[in-house]
């Protein structure tokens, strides 16, 4: 049972990574918890309603952990994977290349489910955010999930082949996430950014995960304040799902085991 | 060149692997040049060569890690850049680059890589044949370099593989695992594993191979068995000894007649030796003639 081994070695090494446990895993869970406690501040929604700054900071921190748990983590795994040999061994043994995909599929949904398990319990206990009672609410949570996480783990596998080595991959994945999360909306208010950011930032899937966020855990008022008036479900939906699919194309397209003739590891 | 015959050849059985013409460049830099190569159900082959002489692409391209660049490949009877599942299961690869996966424990890693094979060895079989049952437990990092050479060697033979390659794979080791792995490498072989290796050791491809290969700059400069090999550049022995002061020496054919005449000539012979004429000797020679 191959899959069943892969998944296993997939966790503990998850586990055992602390670095990755520490950026990928424990990184929004800290900063909900920081950004919550320094600011006390309301957020006003433009018309008179306001919501406390913890649960007016969470629904970006959802996306921020979403972004880094499954692109993050594959995207700086499988390039040290590729660099150090690894890959080239599984290459040599009879490991069916899906069996190798669908550990690295289980050990985003368990890290990512869990990360919003752990950040939504703390929401509501610590810092009293009031989470959705609607049906509908947690449906739009899971579609957001879901086909944000895929597409997050999907373009993480492609981008994966852009690292020219194991020891620049973390910095090659790192700085564009985080200039990503500032102009998504994770760390300031979407709405206040300029114009121009805010379509630069359209083009990407972090800020419609942020958004479908936004429209789950904030009032229903908080929509008018959003650029286009609305929270816009179907443009989020249509956007994640052709970014997802642009990652399953270039995975298909361009994933390799070894790196690239004449720059591999061994001369 | 003539090709001797290998074990098993006149019995017009199908090669293990057939190479036939194989070219393989980076760029402009030729790696690999029209290299034609049989292995024999059964045999251990050895692969000597300078470093950068094509030995680990070759290694790699008959392993299905890298695709050829031109001439063909034939590996148990497949191409084996473009074969499946099956294939994998019946070759065993140990890399010359040192393992990743640091975080694992030995347990771990053979467990997983167990997992891939239909009938792989007992893990604690295999930890007992290399050495490492009093290790399973430590995380790989933190084993020591022969150490880790031994667990990957394990990984390597894991499958029960019917043609197992070994890159180098007693670089590092110290002279009592060299010797246990050479003995690993002898119960393979005599369970009829077929084994190409590489090796910048002499006396390990002399004590190891039915057939030694010298690849320089990606050609094959000459292949035979270690004591044709020995046999060549004119003479099988050295014989030494002091004359007027000085120390002479010769490399002959016919030793005891070499030493009959210089008995004859000074009677009892100053610091007379007689040694067989090293792989060694013969290998820094044909690099030598090559460079």
């Amino acid at each position: 049972m191959s899959v069943l081994a892969r998944i296993r070695i997939e966790l503990i090494l998850f586990a055992r990574q602390k670095d990755t446990v520490v950026f990928s895993f424990l990184l929004p869970i800290v900063m909900l918890i920081l950004f919550a406690t320094v600011f006390h501040d309301r957020v006003q929604d433009g018309h008179g309603g306001s919501v406390p700054y913890p649960q007016y900071f969470l629904p970006g921190i959802l996306a921020a952990g979403i972004g880094l748990v499954s692109f993050q983590t594959l995207a700086v795994g499988i390039a040290v994977e590729r660099h150090d040999g690894t890959l080239k061994r599984l290459a040599a043994t009879p490991l069916p290349p899906a069996s190798y995909f669908l550990g690295k599929c289980v050990l985003v949904l368990v890290t990512a489910a869990a990360q919003v398990a752990v950040l939504l319990t703390v929401a509501a206990l610590a810092f009293r955010v009031p989470l959705p009672a609607q049906a509908d609410a947690w449906l739009t949570f899971a579609w957001v999930f879901t086909i944000g996480t895929t597409a997050g783990a999907l373009l993480g596998v492609a981008y994966a082949g852009l690292p020219r080595s194991a020891a620049s991959a973390g910095v090659v994945v790192a700085g564009p996430v985080l200039l990503l999360q500032f102009v998504s909306g994770v760390y300031f208010d979407f709405p206040d950014l300029p114009r121009w950011l805010q379509t630069v930032a359209a083009v990407f899937p972090l800020k419609w995960i942020a958004q479908g966020m936004r429209s789950v855990f904030l009032p229903g008022s908080f929509a008018a304040a959003e650029p286009s008036g609305s929270w816009q479900h179907g443009a989020a939906a249509v956007v994640l799902g052709v970014w997802a699919l642009v990652g399953l194309a270039l995975c298909l397209r361009t994933f390799r085991w070894t790196p690239p003739d004449g720059r591999s590891v061994s001369p | 060149m003539a090709v001797p015959p290998g074990p098993g050849r006149d019995s017009r059985a199908m090669a293990i692997i057939d190479v036939c013409g194989l070219t393989k460049r980076y760029g402009a830099r030729v790696a690999v040049a029209a290299l034609d190569l049989r292995v024999e159900a059964g045999e251990v082959l050895a692969l000597l060569g300078p470093n950068g002489a094509g030995k680990t692409t070759t290694l790699e391209i008959l392993e299905g890690l890298r695709p050829a660049g031109s001439g063909s490949v034939r590996v148990l009877g497949v191409d084996p850049w473009r074969a499946g599942r099956r294939h994998r299961e019946r070759v065993g690869v140990v890399l010359q680059e040192p393992l990743g996966q640091g975080e694992l424990t030995v347990r771990e890693m053979l467990q997983a890589t167990a997992a891939c094979y239909p009938s792989p060895w007992p893990v604690d079989a295999l930890l007992d044949a290399v050495g490492l049952t009093g290790h399973c437990g430590r995380r790989v990092k933190t084993l020591s370099g022969g150490q880790r050479r031994r667990l990957d060697v394990a990984l390597g033979v894991l499958g029960r593989p019917a043609l197992l390659f070994l890159d180098e794979p007693t670089t590092g080791l110290d002279p009592e695992a060299r010797r246990a792995l050479w003995q690993l490498v002898r119960t393979l072989s005599d369970e009829g594993t077929t084994i190409l290796l590489t090796t910048h050791y002499l006396d390990e491809a002399e004590q190891l191979a039915d057939r030694v290969g010298v690849l320089i700059a990606g050609r094959l400069a000459e292949l035979d068995t270690p004591a044709g090999l020995r046999a060549r550049g004119g003479g099988a022995a050295t014989v030494t000894w002091t004359e007027a002061g000085r120390s002479c020496s010769t490399i002959t054919a016919t030793p005891a007649r070499t030493v009959t005449e210089l008995a004859a000539r000074l009677g009892e012979v100053p610091d007379l030796a007689v040694t067989r004429r090293s792989l060694e000797d013969v290998y820094l020679q044909l690099v030598g003639e090559q460079a």
